[in-house]
């Protein structure tokens, strides 16, 4: 019997491909946004609004277990788009966004990645993104963070979506916002509801602003 | 759930490992595992018995050490771990920062015959 220390990272594979797209997307001119948000949490309604609003041109990647109907509203809009089917998985990896960039006809701007909704696995999954964004909504409620610390953990940024619905949940702001500052002490929290349109502009001037650092770094 | 693709890429290091040093079988895997990974351990047991099937780490034993993630009292200083529902201090209840722990997610060792 004989005990050999391995000290070998599991997702070494995934990570690998990731260092991957993130030269190729980089090469691109891409500034890439992993959106992480349980299902329903209105990711494809809140891509869609913010693209109204970004004076930077997007484009967006879907990941979906089944189906094309994301990939279809935003063809609808002209937006350069591609759909990834993961037929059965639980979230995007590596290799199947590395397929995606290669058939995505799209440079000089934003890409969205629209992972699968799903608030735990996407998140373990490195896409080489240049950050994610994680996506909690009024509906689901105020514990999202101490539910699921990783994603708030690891998101550049917040949104909190269906703001409109506020009157109608008991959604505790304070209680959201101390389970966020806990994890993640500097991420800004955005506000928005894509249905209405409210605080897009917000959202819209960082997201530029993120773009021209990502420019001018490179 | 995403414990599958994570067991599969587990067992393909462990191959990998194994052919290298001519390894024949692989008796035990000890795994590190923070907490904000997410990663269920029965899972990833139930997963890798049918992975490692017809392999050198069939029949392993899998060992798990699991980490806590950890906060830092803003007020006081005191290191906690979190319970239910609060990232406050227990010590003297202000809020508390994560400090980089839990997010680990390693093979450490194989025991090999």
């Amino acid at each position: 019997m004989e005990e050999i220390v391995i000290i070998r990272d599991v997702l070494e594979a995934n990570n690998n491909v990731a260092s991957e797209n993130k030269a190729i997307k980089d090469e691109r001119n891409i500034l890439m946004v992993n959106i992480i948000g349980s299902p329903g949490a209105g990711k494809t309604s809140f891509i869609l609004r913010a693209i109204e609003h970004l004076k930077v041109p997007c484009g967006v990647i879907e990941g979906d277990v089944t189906s094309d109907i994301d990939a279809k509203k935003m063809a609808e809009k002209k937006i350069p788009v591609v759909q990834i089917n993961t037929g059965g998985s639980c979230h995007l990896n590596a290799g199947s966004v590395n397929r995606a960039l290669q058939s995505l006809s799209f440079d000089n701007g934003i890409v969205f990645i629209e992972n699968v909704g799903n608030l735990i696995c996407p998140s373990e999954f490195e896409l080489g993104e240049d950050f994610k964004l994680a996506m909690a909504n009024v509906p689901e409620g105020d514990d999202k963070p101490y539910k699921y610390p990783a994603l708030f953990t690891k998101a550049k940024a917040v949104v909190l979506n269906k703001i409109d619905m506020l009157p109608y949940f008991e959604f505790d702001k304070k209680f959201f916002y101390d389970g966020i500052r806990a994890l993640n002490p500097d991420a800004p929290i955005f506000e928005v509801s894509a249905r209405t349109g409210e605080g897009f502009g917000e959202f819209a001037k960082w997201l530029e602003e993120e773009y021209q650092k990502f420019r001018q770094n490179k | 759930m995403h414990e599958l693709s994570v067991t599969q890429s587990l067992v393909d290091i462990l191959l990998e490992e194994a052919q290298k040093r001519n390894v024949k079988k692989v008796t035990k895997v000890t795994v590190v595992i923070g907490e904000l990974t997410g990663l269920e351990s029965e899972s990833i047991r139930f997963y890798f018995d049918v992975l490692s099937e017809n392999t050198v780490a069939e029949g392993a034993e899998l060992v798990f050490k699991m980490i806590k993630a950890q906060f830092k009292c803003r007020q006081c200083g005191n290191i906690f771990e979190r319970t239910n529902f609060t990232f406050n201090c227990p010590v003297c209840g202000a809020t508390g920062v994560l400090v980089d722990k839990g997010k680990e997610f390693y093979i450490e060792s194989i025991e090999v015959e």
